[in-house]
C-alpha cells in the first residue's frame, strides 16, 4: 500500500461523499422545501408530492442514502486493500 | 384492574428490566465506561442510537407539533433524521478509527491543545444540560399526569433508576438499556397509531393511511383536512406559514446540529470496526425513521379526529359544534389535567375551535355568532391522548406511559454519560491530574455521574424559566461550534489550532448572542421576535447554520495566516482516513 494508493482512496472516497450528500440534498432542501410548490401540483398515492417528500419521502431517501454509502465504502476499502480485516 | 394499577405494574416491570440490564452489564474499566469496551453489535448500537436520539419531546411533543403546524412541522422531520447522513458520510467512520473516548478529547488532539478541549468541554456541557432538563421535566410530566403521583416523588424515581444504570454500567449499561428502552417506546408508540389507521383508513399501516381515503368518505384523507381546516380559519395543512429562507435554514440548523450533539456521535465509539460505525448510523436512522414516518400519521390523524369531534354538525350551523354537556370521555379527562382547557365566550354551551387570529375569517365568525375561540389544545394531548380517542383498552394507556418514561430515560442517560466523561476524562485526567489510575478515573467517572443526575433533577423540578426557550441553542450551538470543528478536523489537514478555536469562539458567540438579542432568556428581548427584526430573515431556531459558515469562514482565513500543524497531526489525519488498522480504544496510543 503506497502513499499513491491512500490518496486514490481518499479521492474516490470524496467523490463517493459528494454523490451521496447531492442526493441528500435534492431530496430534502429541493424536493421538499425550495421545489415543495411546484411539486404540490402533482398528486402521488393521496399525497401532494412536494409535502410527502417533506414529511415522508426525504426520510426514506436519507436511508437509501446511508446504506449505499456504506455497502460502496465497503466495497472500496477492499477493492484498495485498506479493510480492517 | 383499574388504569392506575395497571400503569404501575407496566412502568415498574419496566424499571426492574432496565435495572437487571444493569446489573448484567456492569462496567469494570474507563474503556467499558466511556465507549462500551467497543463491544457493541452495529444494530444494537443503531437501536441503543434511536432511543437516546429520540427524547421526551420527540415521543410526547413531535406529533402534536406536526398537527398543529401542518407543512411547518417538516422542519422537526427532516432536521432530526437527516442530521444521520452527514454522521454517517462525514464524522462516525472517522471518528471510530481515531478511537479513543470522548468529543473533546478529538479537538484536544487534533488541534493539539488543551485550550480547544476547554472550548469543547464547555459547548458540551451548556448544549447537554439544556437537553437533560427537558428529560427530566418530561419524566416529572408522564409521573404526574399517568401515575397521579406528585412531580417531585416521579422526578425522584426516574433519577433513582438512571442512577443505578448509569453510574453502575457506564456506557455498556446504558446501551443495552437503551436497546430494551427503544423495544417499549417504540411498540407504544405503533400500537395506537395503528389502530388509529385502521379506523380512520382501513389501512394499518400509518404512513400508507395517511396517504388514503377516509372510510366511508371516498375523499383522500389529507385533502378533506386541508378542507375543514380551512373552513375553520386554519392555514391548508398541507402548506406553511414559515418563509422558504427560514424553513431552509431550520432543517439545516437541526440537521448540523444533530451530527453534532456529543451524545450521539460518542455512540458510534463503541462499535468494533469502523466498517460498522458506517452501518450503524444507517440502522439507527432506520430505527428513528420508525417513529419519524408515523408522527406525521398520528399528527394529522389526531388532527381530523379532534376537529370531527369539535364539529360534528355543519360548519356555522346553530347546533353544528360538539354541545358541551356531550363531550366524550377522554374530553373530560384531559381537561382535569390542563390540557384542554373551555372557556364559553358566547355563552351558547357549545365548543367552538377554530382560528380567532385569522382577520379574514373574522366576518365570518361573526356571522356564525362566535366570539373567539373557546377551545384550547396543548399539543402534548395528540400523543397522550391518542389510546383514549381510539378507544384502545387500558394496557396501551399503560404502555404510553412506560414509552414516555423510556424515551426521557434512555436520552437523560446517555447525556449524563458525556457531561461525566467531560469532567472525569477531559477535565480531571487529561488537565488538572494527568497521574490518576484507571480505576481512580472509573470512580471519579462515577462519581460525576452521579452529580450531574442530581443536578438535573434539580432542574427538572425547578425548571428555570428558560428551559423551553433554549432548546434552540442546543442545536444552533452543536451546529455553529462542534460540527465545524470536528468536521475540519477531518477533511482539512492544513486546519490548525488558531483557525479551529477562533472559529468556534466565533460561531459560539455569534449564535449565542442571536438567540440572546431575540430569547431574552436572561432579560428581556432586545428586539421583538417576529420575522421583519431577522438577519436574512432567519429566526433564532434556524440562526446556527449562519453561525457554522461563520466558523468555518474564521476557520479558514485564520488558520491560512498562522502556521500549518505540526507533522505528527497530520500523520494523525492521515490515521483516521484509512480504516485499516483500528484498534479498540483506550486512553494512550
Amino acid at each position: 500500500m503506497t502513499e499513491r494508493d491512500d490518496r486514490a482512496y481518499w479521492r474516490a472516497n470524496l467523490k463517493l461523499v459528494g454523490l451521496c450528500l447531492a442526493a441528500w440534498f435534492v431530496v430534502s432542501y429541493g424536493f421538499g422545501i425550495l421545489l415543495v410548490d411546484a411539486l404540490n401540483r402533482i398528486s402521488f398515492f393521496g399525497f401532494k408530492l412536494g409535502f410527502w417528500f417533506a414529511q415522508q419521502g426525504s426520510i426514506f431517501a436519507f436511508l437509501v442514502i446511508i446504506f449505499f454509502y456504506a455497502w460502496r465504502m465497503n466495497a472500496l476499502d477492499r477493492k484498495f486493500g485498506v479493510d480492517e480485516d | 384492574m383499574d388504569l392506575r394499577t395497571l400503569t404501575f405494574i407496566v412502568v415498574g416491570a419496566s424499571f426492574a428490566l432496565y435495572i437487571g440490564i444493569a446489573f448484567w452489564t456492569r462496567a469494570r474499566s474507563t474503556g467499558d465506561f466511556y465507549v462500551a469496551g467497543t463491544h457493541v453489535h452495529p444494530v444494537a448500537n443503531g437501536m441503543a442510537t434511536a432511543a437516546d436520539w429520540m427524547s421526551a419531546a420527540s415521543f410526547i411533543s413531535m406529533a402534536g407539533l406536526i398537527a398543529f403546524l401542518g407543512y411547518d412541522g417538516s422542519v422537526y422531520l427532516m432536521g432530526w433524521t437527516g442530521g444521520y447522513v452527514l454522521l454517517a458520510l462525514l464524522l462516525a467512520p472517522y471518528l471510530r478509527k481515531w478511537g479513543r473516548f470522548t468529543v473533546p478529547e478529538f479537538i484536544g488532539e487534533r488541534y493539539y491543545s488543551n485550550a480547544a478541549r476547554t472550548v469543547a468541554v464547555i459547548c458540551l456541557i451548556f448544549i447537554s444540560f439544556t437537553y437533560v432538563a427537558g428529560q427530566m421535566r418530561g419524566v416529572g410530566i408522564v409521573f404526574s399526569r399517568f401515575l397521579e403521583v406528585p412531580l417531585h416523588i416521579g422526578l425522584a424515581l426516574g433519577m433513582g433508576v438512571v442512577f443505578i444504570y448509569a453510574v453502575l454500567g457506564g456506557m455498556k449499561g446504558i446501551t443495552y438499556t437503551q436497546v430494551a428502552q427503544y423495544c417499549v417506546l417504540i411498540f407504544a408508540y405503533t400500537v395506537p397509531a395503528v389502530f388509529i389507521a385502521i379506523q380512520l383508513t382501513g389501512n394499518p399501516v400509518p404512513q400508507l393511511g395517511l396517504g388514503g381515503t377516509l372510510l366511508g368518505e371516498g375523499a383522500y384523507l389529507l385533502d378533506k383536512l386541508d378542507q375543514i381546516v380551512t373552513e375553520l380559519g386554519f392555514r391548508a395543512y398541507t402548506d406553511g406559514s414559515k418563509s422558504t429562507v427560514d424553513v431552509f435554514a431550520i432543517t439545516l440548523a437541526l440537521m448540523v446540529g444533530t451530527a453534532g450533539l456529543p451524545h450521539v456521535i460518542v455512540r458510534f465509539f463503541t462499535v468494533p470496526k469502523v466498517s460498522d460505525a458506517r452501518r450503524s448510523a444507517g440502522w439507527a436512522l432506520l430505527f428513528i425513521a420508525i417513529l419519524y414516518t408515523t408522527a406525521p400519521a398520528v399528527g394529522a390523524m389526531a388532527r381530523y379526529n379532534l376537529i370531527n369531534t369539535l364539529q360534528p354538525g355543519e360548519i356555522g350551523a346553530v347546533d353544528g359544534s360538539l354541545a358541551y354537556a356531550q363531550r366524550p370521555p377522554w374530553f373530560r379527562t384531559w381537561e382535569d389535567t390542563g390540557l384542554l382547557r373551555f372557556t364559553d365566550r358566547n355563552g351558547d354551551d357549545r365548543v367552538q375551535y377554530y382560528n380567532d387570529a385569522n382577520p379574514h375569517f373574522a366576518a365570518t365568525a361573526d356571522r356564525y355568532g362566535w366570539q373567539g375561540n373557546e377551545l384550547e389544545v396543548d399539543q402534548d394531548i395528540i400523543v397522550l391522548a391518542n389510546p383514549e380517542i381510539a378507544r384502545l383498552p387500558n394496557w396501551v394507556i399503560a404502555l404510553v406511559a412506560a414509552g414516555g418514561i423510556a424515551a426521557a430515560l434512555s436520552t437523560a442517560a446517555g447525556l449524563l454519560l458525556v457531561i461525566s466523561a467531560a469532567f472525569s476524562h477531559d477535565l480531571l485526567k487529561s488537565i488538572i491530574a494527568p497521574g490518576i489510575t484507571d480505576r481512580q478515573e472509573l470512580a471519579a467517572g462515577r462519581i460525576a455521574a452521579g452529580v450531574a443526575i442530581v443536578l438535573a433533577g434539580y432542574l427538572g423540578w425547578n425548571p428555570p424559566g428558560f428551559v423551553a426557550q433554549v432548546v434552540a441553542f442546543a442545536f444552533g450551538l452543536a451546529a455553529a461550534s462542534l460540527f465545524p470543528a470536528i468536521l475540519l478536523g477531518i477533511f482539512s489537514k492544513r486546519m490548525n489550532k488558531q483557525g479551529a478555536i477562533a472559529g468556534m469562539l466565533t460561531g459560539l458567540v455569534f449564535t449565542f448572542s442571536y438567540i440572546l438579542v431575540y430569547k431574552g432568556v436572561f432579560f428581556e428581548p432586545l428586539r421583538e421576535n417576529i420575522a421583519a427584526n431577522w438577519l436574512f430573515g432567519i429566526s433564532p431556531e434556524g440562526i446556527g447554520v449562519v453561525g457554522m459558515l461563520l466558523n468555518f469562514a474564521v476557520a479558514f482565513a485564520v488558520s491560512r495566516a498562522t502556521r500549518p500543524p505540526p507533522a505528527e497531526v497530520q500523520e494523525l489525519v492521515e490515521y483516521i482516513r484509512i480504516p485499516r488498522g483500528a484498534v479498540a480504544a483506550n486512553s494512550a496510543h
